[in-house]
C-alpha cells in the first residue's frame, strides 16, 4: 500500500495498533468499535443475527446530535443501526465466494458522496479482503492487488477531504482500522495474534507532521476508538464504554483541553464502575481518579489566576500522567468486571449435571441388561425423611447465599417457586443415586462370581473403549488437546481400526485352524435347513428367516473372495481416514499445513474440483440407493442433480459445457429444488415408520423407512457440504457400508460396542468436516442456502446441520443398524440409545466441571468457552437424537406387547 | 520350569536393556555432538543396529527356541533370506501403518521409515530370532495362551509393551510446550524404546511372579 505507507510515514497521522479481544468475529468487534464495551462470548450466537443495538453507542450520539451519517458496505451496520443512517448500501457478507463485487457495491458510491457536502460522517466497510482470507487463505495471490485497490481507494478519499479543507471550517479526520484480523488460515473468530491485532490509523491534517524515523506503533485497545472518536467529534462518550482517550490524537489541543478531555472519559469510566461494583469506592482506579480530579482542579486554579507557563505546564503534564494511569486503572478493572463468575449459579448447575451423570452411570448395569429397563427410583425416594431433609437444608443454603452475596446472581433473581423447585430436584436426584447406589450393593453381596465373570470376558476392542473414552475426556483439561481434538479421535478410530482388524484375523485364522471340518460340517448343516426352509418358506416368519441367513453368512463367510475384502476393510478404512485427514487441517498447531481443500478451493482448482464433486455424488446416489424405494431412488438423483446445479448457480463448481462464469446468482431455485425432494424423501420414509407402527408389524417396512428417512439427510448434506467437502460424506456411506457387511454383522458386537463405534466415527467425522473447536471453522454460508435473505429458524437449523451432520448421520445410521438387527437383539435401540447417551453426557458433564475449575486459567476465552459452546448444541442435538431412538423403540416394545 | 532357565532369561533381557543404554551414551565418546535429541536419525540407526546384532547374537548362543532337525547349509541361507524378507516387509509394513496414523507423507520419509526400523527391530527381529520365518508360530503366541515357554512369554510381554510404548509416546506430540522431544518422531521412538526397556523388565518379573500358574504344555 504504497500511498498509506507515504502517509504513516510523512503524512500527518498517528497509527497504532488496536487488539481485539476475543471472539474476533464481525458483529462484536462492530460493536466493541462503537460501543467502546466488550460484547460477551454469547453475541457470537447472534452474529448472524445482529438485532438493533440498544446500548448507547457512538452512531446514536452522533445522530442525536444532528449529524448526518452515510454509510455503506457490510450490511451488518445497517442491522445493528437501523435508522441511524440518513443513507446508506448494505452488502450481505455472506456470499464469502465473491471477491469483487462486495467492494465495487461500496466504491460505486464513492465519487458521487466524496463531491457532495452535505454529510458530516461517512462509513465505509470494506468485505473483500476478509473474503479473500476466508476462502484461498492470507498468502493468497489476491491479497496484494486487494491492497492496492485498497491504497488507490485511501488515496481518493484523502486527496479529496484535502481538497474540500480549504473551504471547510474544521479540519477533517480519516479513520482507518480493521474489526479483526486473521489467522494463518485466513479465518478469524479466535484469539491467534493475527486475529486480535488490527491497524488503526487516523489521518488529519490537523495532526502534527511526524518529526524524527518511524517508530513501532504503540499498542492500544479496541475498544479505545469509541472514546476517542467521541472526544473528537464533540460528543458525550457512550456509557458503557471501557475505552480510554488516545492521548496523542488529541495531542495538538492546549494542555487546558486535553485535561478537560481526560477528565470527561475518567468521569465516564467510574460512573461505570460506580454502576457496576458496590465496593466502588475502595478501586484503586478510582482512588487515582479522586486525587488526578483534585490536582486538575488545582491546576485550574493556578492557571486562571494566571501563573508561570512553564510550572503551569509541568503541574500539566503531571496531572496529564496522575490521569493516564487512573484510566488504565480503571479500564482494566472495568475488563476484569465482565470476568465475574457467578459461582452459585454454576455450582447449582454443576451439581445437577454430576447428579444426572451418576444416575446414568448407576444404572449401566440395569440398563444393559436383557430388559433394557432404565427407571429412575424418584418417587419413593419422594416420602423419604432425607429428602425433606436436603431440601431444607437448600433452601437454608439458598437464603444465607442469596441474602450475603454482594454481586448480581442468577439463581437468586429467579422467582421463589423455580428456586424450590431446582432445591427439590437435587435433593430428589440425590436420593435417587442413594437408592441406586443401595441397590447395586445389595445385588453384588448375594452373586459374587457374576462381575468376575465379566470383566474376564473383556476382549482388546472393549479395553481400546474403556481406556479411549477415559482418555479422551481426561484429555478436555488441557488446552492444547482441546485445541487438536481431532488428533484424539483420529489416533483412536485409527487404533479402533487396528484393534477390529487383529479380531477380524483372530476370527478367520483361527477358526479355520481349530475345526475345519466342524465349519463346513455347520455349513452343511445350515444348507440343508435353508433348503428346508425354501421349501415351505410360506410358513417360517421372517425373522426367523432373516436370523437364518445372518448365521448361515458368518458360516460361509470364512470362504473365498469375500474372506480377503473382509481382511482388507479396516485397512480400507484406514486408508479412507488418512485421505480425510489431508482434506481439512483443523486445529491450531498444524491448521496452516497445506491441506487438499484448499488446493481444491482455489480459483485455479476449478475444473478438478467440479470433477471431484461430479464424482461424489454419483458415489453418493450409488451407495445410498440399494436400500431405497423405486420412488426415492428416482427423488434422491434428482436431488443429487440438483445439488450440483446449486453449486454451478452459485459458482463454485462448472459444467463441462460451461466455459466462462459469468451470472452468479444465489442460486435459490435449485436449492429450493434439492429442499423439495430431500422434504420428500424423509416424508416417505415417515409415511412407512407410521405404517410399519399402526397397521403392520412388519419390521422390513421400518428398516426401509428409517432408511429412507436417512438418505433424505444425506441429500440435505449433501447440498449443504461445501463441495470439497462432498468425498468426506462418501467416504462417510463407504465405512458404513463396509464396517456392516464385513465387520459388524460377522464378528456380532453387541449394541453398546456398535453404540461407541459408532460415536468415535460421527466424532472423528465432525472433524473431518473441517471443523475444530474454534469459532472460525462453522461454516455460516450454510444457514443461508436457498434462502433469500436472513430467516432465524431455518437458518440456525441448516447450520447446526450441516456443523454436526457427521456425528448426526452416524447416529441415524447406528438406528438404522440396531433396528435392523432387532431381530437378535430385542433390546438392541434401547442399549443403544442408553449408550449413545451416557457416551455424550460422561464428557460434557466432566468438562464443565472441569471448565469451573480452570475458569482463570488465561485461554479460558479462547480456548475452553468455544469448546463448552460445541458441548452445549453438541448435547442438545443428542437429545433430540435420543428422543428419535426412543421413539423408535417404543415402536418395539409395543410390537412385543402386542 | 528350571531355575537355569529363568536366569538365562535375566540374562540376556537385562543385556539386551543395557545395550540400549549403551547407544545412548557411548556414541557421544567417538562421534562429534552426538545426543539423543539432537541427533535423533544417527540415533535411531545406532540403537537399531546394535539391539539388532545383540538379539542375533542372543539366539545364536543361547538358542532358546531348539531348532528341530539339523538343516542343509540351502536351507538355512534360504530361512535366511526368508527372515530378511519379512524384517524388511515388517519396516514397509510399519511405516504404512504410521503413515495411517497422521505422519507425513512424504516430508520426513527418512524419519517415519527409520521409527518404522525401530520398532521392527524391537518386535519383528525378535520373533524371527526366536520363532524362525514361520507364520503359523507367530500366530500361535500372539493367540491366547499360545506361548510354550519362558522364552515366548518374554517375547510377548516386550513386544507388547514396545508397541504400547510407540503408542503412548505419540500423546505429548499435540501439546503446545515447543519441547525438542516432541518433534517427529522423537517422542515415539522414545515411548517405543522405553517400552521395550520396560518389556524386558517386567518380562521375567512377570514370570517369576506367575511361576506357580505356569505350566506349558509341550505342543
Amino acid at each position: 500500500m504504497p500511498y498509506t505507507t507515504q502517509v504513516i510515514e510523512k503524512g500527518t497521522s498517528y497509527s497504532f495498533i488496536a487488539e481485539a479481544k476475543p471472539p474476533t468475529v464481525t458483529m462484536p468487534r462492530i460493536k466493541a468499535l462503537m460501543t467502546g464495551s466488550i460484547p460477551g462470548f454469547i453475541d457470537v450466537v447472534v452474529n448472524l443475527n445482529s438485532p438493533a443495538l440498544l446500548d448507547d453507542n457512538l452512531i446514536w450520539q452522533a445522530k442525536t446530535a444532528g449529524k448526518r451519517i452515510i454509510f455503506y458496505g457490510d450490511d451488518t451496520w445497517v442491522k445493528l443501526f437501523p435508522k441511524h443512517f440518513v443513507e446508506y448500501d448494505g452488502t450481505t457478507s455472506f456470499f464469502v465466494s465473491d471477491f469483487t463485487e462486495v467492494d465495487d457495491n461500496v466504491t460505486r458510491h464513492l465519487d458521487r458522496v466524496l463531491k457532495r457536502e452535505d454529510w458530516d460522517l461517512l462509513i465505509l466497510h470494506y468485505l473483500g479482503l476478509d473474503h479473500i482470507g476466508h476462502v484461498t487463505g492470507p498468502n493468497s495471490p489476491l491479497v496484494g492487488p486487494k491492497l492496492r485497490e485498497m491504497d488507490n481507494i485511501l488515496k481518493k478519499i484523502h486527496i479529496s477531504l484535502l481538497s474540500k479543507e480549504g473551504e471547510a471550517s474544521l479540519p477533517s479526520l480519516l479513520v482507518v482500522c480493521g474489526d479483526h484480523g486473521m489467522s494463518e488460515t485466513g479465518s478469524h473468530g479466535g484469539s491467534s495474534e493475527g486475529e486480535v491485532h488490527t491497524p488503526l490509523l487516523f489521518i488529519s491534517s490537523a495532526f502534527e507532521k511526524r518529526s524524527g524515523p518511524l517508530t513501532q506503533p504503540e499498542l492500544v485497545q479496541q475498544t479505545d476508538l469509541a472514546s476517542t472518536l467521541a472526544v473528537g467529534l464533540g460528543l458525550p462518550i457512550s456509557r458503557n464504554s471501557v475505552g480510554n482517550l488516545i492521548l496523542p490524537v488529541v495531542g495538538g489541543k492546549t494542555m487546558r483541553e486535553q485535561l478537560r478531555f481526560l477528565h470527561l472519559n475518567g468521569f465516564q469510566l467510574s460512573r461505570l464502575l460506580e454502576e457496576n461494583t458496590p465496593a466502588y469506592e475502595k478501586d484503586p482506579g478510582y482512588e487515582q481518579f479522586k486525587i488526578a480530579e483534585k490536582s486538575h482542579g488545582n491546576w485550574i486554579k493556578l492557571y486562571l489566576e494566571g501563573n508561570n507557563s512553564e510550572i503551569l505546564m509541568n503541574l500539566g503534564k503531571k496531572v496529564l500522567k496522575q490521569y493516564l494511569e487512573a484510566l488504565k486503572t480503571l479500564s482494566s478493572s472495568l475488563s476484569k468486571q465482565v470476568a465475574q463468575y457467578d459461582m452459585y449459579s454454576m455450582m447449582v448447575g454443576t451439581v445437577i449435571i454430576m447428579e444426572v451423570l451418576l444416575l446414568l452411570l448407576l444404572s449401566v448395569p440395569k440398563a444393559l441388561s436383557s430388559r433394557a429397563e432404565f427407571e429412575v427410583p424418584l418417587s419413593p425416594s419422594l416420602f423419604s425423611l432425607l429428602f425433606y431433609l436436603m431440601c431444607l437444608v437448600l433452601c437454608a443454603v439458598h437464603v444465607i447465599v442469596c441474602t450475603s452475596a454482594e454481586s448480581l446472581c442468577y439463581f437468586c433473581s429467579m422467582s421463589w417457586l423455580t428456586a424450590l423447585g431446582v432445591m427439590m430436584l437435587i435433593s430428589a436426584l440425590m436420593c435417587g443415586i442413594l437408592s441406586a447406589i443401595g441397590k447395586i450393593l445389595e445385588n453384588s453381596r448375594l452373586p459374587v462370581k457374576n462381575p468376575v465373570v465379566s470383566s474376564s470376558s473383556w476382549s482388546e476392542v472393549d479395553v481400546l473403549m474403556l481406556a479411549g473414552t477415559i482418555g479422551h475426556v481426561l484429555s478436555l483439561g488441557a488446552s492444547s488437546f482441546i485445541e487438536e481434538e481431532h488428533q484424539t479421535w483420529y489416533f483412536l478410530i485409527n487404533t479402533l481400526c487396528l484393534a477390529l482388524c487383529q479380531e477380524l484375523c483372530r476370527n478367520h485364522f483361527l477358526l479355520k485352524e481349530c475345526d475345519p471340518q466342524h465349519g463346513t460340517s455347520l455349513k452343511q448343516n445350515f444348507d440343508g435347513i435353508r433348503e428346508a426352509s425354501d421349501c415351505k418358506n410360506i410358513d417360517v416368519p421372517a425373522s426367523g428367516n432373516s436370523k437364518l441367513d445372518k448365521v448361515a453368512s458368518s458360516a460361509e463367510f470364512i470362504k473365498g473372495s469375500d474372506k480377503w475384502l473382509s481382511l482388507a476393510s479396516p485397512w480400507i478404512i484406514l486408508i479412507c481416514c488418512r485421505l480425510l485427514r489431508s482434506l481439512n487441517r483443523t486445529g491450531v498447531q498444524w491448521a496452516h499445513r497445506p491441506d487438499f481443500g484448499h488446493w481444491l478451493t482455489s480459483s485455479e482448482h476449478k475444473s478438478e474440483l467440479s470433477f471431484l464433486a461430479a464424482v461424489s455424488l454419483v458415489m453418493i446416489f450409488f451407495l445410498v440407493q440399494r436400500r431405497c424405494s423405486l420412488v426415492s431412488k428416482i427423488a434422491m438423483a434428482l436431488g443429487l442433480l440438483g445439488v450440483y446445479s446449486y453449486r454451478a448457480a452459485i459458482g463454485n463448481v462448472v459444467f463441462p459445457w460451461q466455459h466462462d462464469s459469468k451470472d452468479i446468482s444465489k442460486g435459490i431455485t435449485e436449492a429450493r429444488f434439492v429442499f423439495v425432494f430431500v422434504l420428500g424423501i424423509v416424508f416417505t420414509g415417515t409415511k412407512d415408520l407410521l405404517k410399519s407402527q399402526v397397521i403392520s408389524a412388519d419390521s422390513s417396512v421400518k428398516s426401509t423407512g428409517l432408511w429412507e428417512v436417512y438418505s433424505g439427510l444425506v441429500l440435505l448434506a449433501a447440498l449443504l457440504f461445501r463441495p470439497h467437502n462432498l468425498p468426506v460424506l462418501v467416504f462417510c456411506l463407504l465405512i458404513q457400508t463396509m464396517m456392516t457387511k464385513y465387520i459388524w454383522r460377522p464378528l456380532k458386537f453387541d449394541a453398546a460396542q456398535i453404540t461407541i463405534m459408532h460415536y468415535w466415527f460421527g466424532q472423528a467425522f465432525f472433524y473431518f468436516q473441517g471443523n475444530s473447536n474454534g469459532i472460525a471453522t462453522v461454516d455460516v454460508s450454510a444457514g443461508f442456502v436457498g434462502l433469500e435473505s436472513y430467516v432465524e429458524i431455518p437458518a440456525i437449523f441448516l447450520t447446526a446441520f450441516a456443523t454436526y451432520a457427521g456425528p448426526l448421520l452416524w447416529a441415524i445410521h447406528l438406528l438404522c443398524y440396531l433396528s435392523s438387527e432387532v431381530s437378535r437383539n430385542a433390546a438392541a435401540v434401547g442399549h443403544g440409545c442408553f449408550c449413545y447417551a451416557l457416551m455424550r453426557s460422561i464428557p460434557v458433564a466432566i468438562y464443565i466441571v472441569l471448565v469451573t475449575g480452570l475458569r482463570y486459567h488465561l485461554f479460558i476465552w479462547s480456548v475452553f468457552s468455544p469448546k463448552l459452546l460445541y458441548e452445549g448444541v453438541h448435547v442438545f442435538i443428542t437429545a433430540a437424537i435420543c428422543l428419535f431412538f426412543t421413539a423408535m423403540d417404543q415402536n418395539h416394545s409395543q410390537k412385543v406387547q402386542d | 520350569m528350571r531355575d537355569a532357565e529363568v536366569r538365562r532369561l535375566w540374562a540376556a533381557n537385562l543385556l539386551c536393556a543395557a545395550s540400549v543404554v549403551l547407544t545412548a551414551v557411548v556414541p557421544a565418546f567417538f562421534l562429534d555432538g552426538f545426543t539423543v535429541l539432537g541427533t535423533h536419525l544417527t540415533w535411531l540407526c545406532v540403537c537399531s543396529v546394535c539391539v539388532g546384532t545383540l538379539n542375533v547374537i542372543l539366539c545364536l548362543v543361547l538358542k532358546p527356541s531348539l531348532s528341530p532337525k539339523r538343516s542343509s547349509l540351502g536351507n538355512k541361507i534360504s530361512r535366511f533370506l526368508k527372515c530378511c524378507i519379512y524384517f524388511f516387509m515388517s519396516c514397509i509394513l510399519f511405516h504404512a501403518i504410521i503413515v495411517l496414523y497422521g505422519a507425513p507423507l512424504i516430508e520426513s520419509v527418512t524419519e517415519t521409515f527409520l521409527f518404522a526400523v525401530l520398532l521392527s527391530t524391537f518386535t519383528t527381529l525378535q520373533c524371527l530370532c526366536m520363532l524362525g520365518p514361520n507364520i503359523q508360530a507367530w500366530i500361535r503366541v500372539f493367540s491366547k495362551n499360545g506361548a510354550t515357554s519362558i522364552w515366548e512369554n518374554s517375547l510377548q510381554i516386550t513386544t507388547i509393551c514396545s508397541i504400547l510404548g510407540a503408542w503412548f509416546g505419540a500423546f505429548p506430540i499435540p501439546l503446545d510446550w515447543d519441547r525438542p522431544w516432541q518433534v517427529w518422531p522423537i517422542s515415539c521412538s522414545l515411548g517405543a524404546t522405553f517400552g521395550y526397556m520396560a518389556g524386558l523388565i517386567i518380562a521375567p518379573l512377570w514370570i517369576h511372579w506367575n511361576r506357580k500358574q505356569l505350566t506349558y504344555k509341550s505342543r
